[in-house]
């Protein structure tokens, strides 16, 4: 395959080099497809599905599916957007997410994203679910009730910090993110706030202590523009 | 700032507002349309409201409602606009999601009154038939009636709030975008 190969994203060829997913590409070619559980640098975990596209005409998730050429991908078509409403939405009542009271607010992809879709609300029946917070580290607190499990902090720890400090327990929605140390507590773990998996966290469940407002709402990375546009601006900044 | 001229409907809207259980700042926040006030009551009349101090609602145009449903007067009142109102509008967090005060749902209501009231000495949980009773959770608006637009925010700022209703009165599907549209 050369590499200059390209695929059609919504009618317009995207290059890519051989290896890339779909997302990789049109990450690089700064076109935006949502995605929440995906890090450049790390290995897919291919669960949040809000990368969902059409190649060929069927639904497969960006950020694990190989860019091959010739193919044929839709990503921001209204059929398409609408799935990612409702997953976003699900997200929403799943957990317990109280945007005003957040620290995370306005720098977080759950919330950001449901601004570039036009989620106006959760439509769904909550479920309020009972969850802890973990204040235990000095540095560093663990808000449960807004984790989306999307396991970013699980593959940091354990494929960059080398620790596995986190990992994910139960399954369907009994699902949940634990703590591997015999208390369960963060504070009783060898987890560090220099490590990797203190800085991965796309929504306000893992938080750094004591900077929660230095940067005042209404100015913070999503405030100022959309998380496409940021997207884009941040591709042409990589050149 | 001034959005879309709003295009004067054929008669004036009748609009009839509510605060639930909600803290009052979205109202507040409608106030701070400031002199677009003046344009807005040219193409509507309030009917129940705490601007007109009106209490029960006859039948509107559009019921706007701020705040969750907490007790059962919470119900009634959403209720009453529901039956009266041909569309309802949430507006802001609570209303959307229940915002601050479902932030007690995974408490249990009866053993909160029973620290805050009867545990301490001299106290009892007061029982007056005038107290509305509360509800085991606080809900959104839309899990107890049928809502048909939301205004999310905490709360949405005037600007939002002038750019949706002038939508709707002007019968535009009203829309929300960056970077008016915000939760927080
Ligand atoms: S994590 Fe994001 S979506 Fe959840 S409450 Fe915080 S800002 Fe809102
Ligand atoms: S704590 Fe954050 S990074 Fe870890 S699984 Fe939950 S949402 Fe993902
Ligand atoms: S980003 Fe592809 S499944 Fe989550």
């Amino acid at each position: 395959m050369s590499d200059d190969a390209t695929f059609m994203l919504d009618g317009r060829p995207i290059r890519f080099v051989a290896g890339q997913s779909i997302l990789e590409a049109a990450t690089a070619a700064g076109t935006f497809i949502p995605n929440l559980c995906h890090h450049p640098e790390f290995k897919p975990h291919g669960s949040c599905k809000l990368c969902t596209v059409k190649v060929n005409g069927r639904a497969s998730s960006a950020c694990t599916t190989r860019a091959r050429a010739g193919q044929e991908v839709a990503s921001d078509t209204p059929e398409l957007n609408r799935h990612r409403r409702t997953l976003l939405q699900m997200l929403f009542v799943e957990g317990n997410h109280f945007c005003p009271g957040c620290e995370k607010s306005g720098n977080c992809r759950l919330q950001a994203l449901a601004y570039d879709l036009e989620m106006l609300n959760p439509h769904y029946e909550h479920f309020y679910p009972p969850r802890p917070i973990d204040a235990s580290h000095p540095d560093v607190l663990i808000d449960f009730n807004r984790c989306i499990l999307c396991a970013l902090c699980v593959r940091a720890s354990r494929d960059v910090d080398g620790k596995s400090v986190f990992a994910l327990a139960g399954r369907g929605t009994a699902q949940h993110l634990v703590v591997d140390c015999p208390s369960g507590k963060l504070g009783d773990s060898d987890f560090a706030m220099t490590d990797k998996a203190a800085a991965v966290c796309p929504v306000g469940a893992i938080l750094p202590k004591r900077v929660g407002f230095s940067v005042p709402i209404g100015e913070r990375t999503f405030d100022v523009e959309p998380i496409s546009a940021h997207a884009a601006h941040a591709a042409e900044t990589r050149g | 700032m001034r959005h879309v001229a709003p295009t004067p409907p054929r008669r004036k809207l009748r609009v009839a507002t509510a605060s639930l259980a909600g803290c009052f700042g979205c109202h507040m926040s409608f106030l701070d349309i400031d002199e677009r006030l003046l344009d807005l009551i040219d193409l509507v009349e309030f009917d129940r409201s705490p601007i007109t101090d009106i209490k029960h609602c006859g039948p509107c145009d559009i019921g706007i409602i701020e705040g969750g449903v907490c007790n059962a007067e919470n119900v009634h009142v959403l209720w009453e606009l529901r039956a009266n109102c041909k569309v309802l509008v949430a507006l802001g967090a609570c209303a959307v999601n229940g915002g601050l005060p479902a932030q007690r749902n995974h408490l249990d209501v009866g053993r909160c009154l029973t620290r805050v009231y009867r545990d301490r000495a001299g106290a009892a949980v007061p029982d007056d038939p005038e107290l509305p009773l509360l509800l085991d959770k606080v809900r959104p608006l839309n899990e107890v009636v049928r809502i048909d637009f939301f205004i999310p925010g905490c709360p949405p700022s005037g600007d939002a709030i002038w750019k949706y209703l002038t939508d709707l009165i002007s019968g535009r599907m009203p829309r929300l975008e960056h970077p008016m549209l915000h939760f927080d």
